[in-house]
């Protein structure tokens, strides 16, 4: 290992081609933090995205207004405004209100930064998240939900084994590309300085002025990032398609 | 009959879960053009705005409740910052225009590489939309800030690149990317009988792309390039992360210098119905064209 790293120090020495995320150790350890931190932040916004459109999904289905009606205001909320604007909404307007003193009498934050990123960047997938499961549900044909009934299941026990499996396999592909966009926009919580990867490669930048490099490395590891994504999500898609519903690998 | 499913698929004859069969035809999502650019699609109603009013006429309220006597009222403060806040929105406009039209030009190009017949076009013209596709548009907008030199001379003349023209190519290289999906999803859109009865009519292939598939496929490129111009619209507020001076930046800077935490609200909605009148109409243009569209097939 150490001969890699020794390898990209000749190369600044040669070529002026100053890699300090390889040769030296702090960059190197800041780096691979901020990678991890983008992996994090995405896989964890990923996940809350979609348990909240199965819950949203599920609740558009209540039969209590008031349940719908909050629902289609989420919808509306997120779904209608820049993921920046909501960001700096939860981050500055409400993360300024919910503070407490903190120890020597500092404002001190209830919610970090690093947990409205989150928040946020899941509730603004969540929102598209709902509606795209709401498509799916709504293409299972009533007659399936009524047979499951007969066969004595509770409307939550059909909404699980019944319709959810089949609505997931009809929703996918909208599904992925809105998880691929929602890794994409993960890089809005530089806005914030929540310390992932676009944010930490400024602080190096800004240590070692060697932009046009980690420019280079920023990119390439965004674009493998969502690449090895796009392509993991299209052989599940692929794998998932229903059969007779169309090819859903040729959209993308 | 061989009905169609949204905008892209016929619907196979074969199947063997027939469960679902029956509402194939809903399986589309609500809306194809969403799943087939990639990008949300932007459904704006007139009501969003009114709703964005109520909330700048509250917090204007609010804000106007709590200041002190003798400091200027919220609608006088507000309207002296107006005339610096619209100078930023006109850049914002400025961006969003020309990032569209440079990436539109360029998209085009790289849509038909897609499908061109040399196979080393074809993987070049994938490669660099899909490249341009799958990298953040923030990562691209740092990226084109900080590596564009800030003037360049051509033949001896200098000519100089301010900070918003940097991020005009910024936001130009995804939007080629898109625009260039957007066309190669059209093209292949047109059924294959109209190449082929071109070809019969002695048609060149490039007489056959820009005389025959293309003004058939502006349909269905139409909507969502124009969603996709919405959503760069609402996009140019990125500019204010890497420090252009539009709109986002100045409204901080007015803030800044008012030092009145109340106005945050006032100011920032009001930023938004500006942002809201301008987008509404296009949202609203797209989705009659999509209809109007739909019906005609």
């Amino acid at each position: 290992m150490q001969a890699l790293w020794n390898w990209f120090a000749g190369l600044h020495d040669r070529t002026g081609i100053n890699l300090t995320i390889f040769y030296d150790a702090f960059d190197r350890h800041r780096f691979a933090e901020g990678f991890l931190t983008t992996v994090k932040l995405a896989v964890v916004c990923m996940v809350l995205s979609v348990a909240i459109g199965v819950i949203g999904a599920w609740l558009q289905g209540s039969k209590l207004r008031l349940l719908r009606a909050i629902v289609y205001w989420y919808i509306q909320f997120f779904r209608n405004t820049p993921p920046l604007v909501q960001l700096y909404f939860f981050y500055f307007g409400v993360g300024a209100v919910l503070r407490t003193s903190g120890p020597g009498g500092f404002a001190h934050p209830v919610v970090s930064n690093v947990a409205w990123a989150i928040l946020s960047l899941s509730f603004y997938a969540g929102a598209f998240n709902v509606e795209i499961f709401r498509s799916g549900i709504e293409a299972v044909p009533r007659a399936t939900v009524e047979a499951a009934e007969a066969l004595g299941y509770s409307r939550f026990g059909a909404y699980g084994h019944i319709v959810l499996p089949l609505a997931f396999r009809i929703c996918l592909p909208a599904l992925n590309n809105n998880l691929v966009n929602l890794v994409k926009a993960t890089t809005l919580a530089y806005a914030i300085s929540v310390p992932e990867m676009l944010w930490v490669s400024s602080q190096i930048w800004s240590d070692e002025l060697n932009v046009p490099e980690m420019m280079s490395v920023l990119l390439i590891c965004y674009v493998g990032l969502v690449g090895v994504l796009v392509f993991v999500m299209h052989r599940w898609e692929k794998a998932m398609h229903v059969p007779g519903l169309g090819s859903a690998a040729r959209t993308r | 009959m061989n009905r169609r499913l949204g905008w892209f698929e016929p619907l196979p004859q074969a199947t063997d879960l027939p469960v679902l069969l029956p509402t194939a035809e809903r399986r589309a999502p609500r809306s194809p053009a969403e799943l087939w650019s990639g990008l949300p699609r932007i459904r704006l109603r007139a009501w969003h705005g009114l709703a964005l009013g109520l909330v700048f006429t509250l917090s204007a309220g609010f804000a106007e409740a709590q200041t002190g006597a003798g400091r200027p009222s919220v609608v006088a403060t507000l309207i002296k910052w107006t005339p610096l806040l619209f100078s930023g929105f006109l850049f914002n406009i400025a961006i969003s225009v020309l990032a569209m039209a440079g990436g539109t030009a360029v998209g085009i190009f790289l849509g038909l590489g897609q499908i061109a017949r040399r196979a080393p076009v074809r993987g070049v013209a994938w490669l660099v939309t899909h490249f341009f596709r799958n990298a953040p548009w923030l990562v691209l907008l740092f990226f084109c800030m900080y590596l564009l030199p800030f003037q360049v001379t051509v033949f001896g003349t200098t000519v100089p690149l301010p900070d918003w023209v940097k991020a005009t190519f910024g936001l130009a290289l995804p939007v080629m990317a898109n625009v260039a999906e957007i066309v190669r999803g059209a093209v292949q859109s047109i059924p294959s009988a109209q190449w082929e009865s071109a070809a019969a009519l002695a048609f060149t292939r490039r007489q056959i792309i820009w005389m025959i598939i293309l003004p058939q496929g502006m349909k269905r490129m139409l909507p969502p390039w124009m969603n996709l111009y919405a959503i760069l619209a609402m996009d140019t507020v990125l500019a204010s992360i890497v420090g252009v001076n539009e709109v986002m930046t100045l409204t901080g800077d007015a803030l800044g210098a008012e030092s009145r935490p109340e106005l945050l609200l006032p100011f920032y909605s009001y930023i938004l119905i500006w942002f809201f009148l301008y987008c509404y109409p296009i949202a609203l243009w797209t989705t009659r064209l999509e209809r109007r569209f739909a019906v005609d097939r």
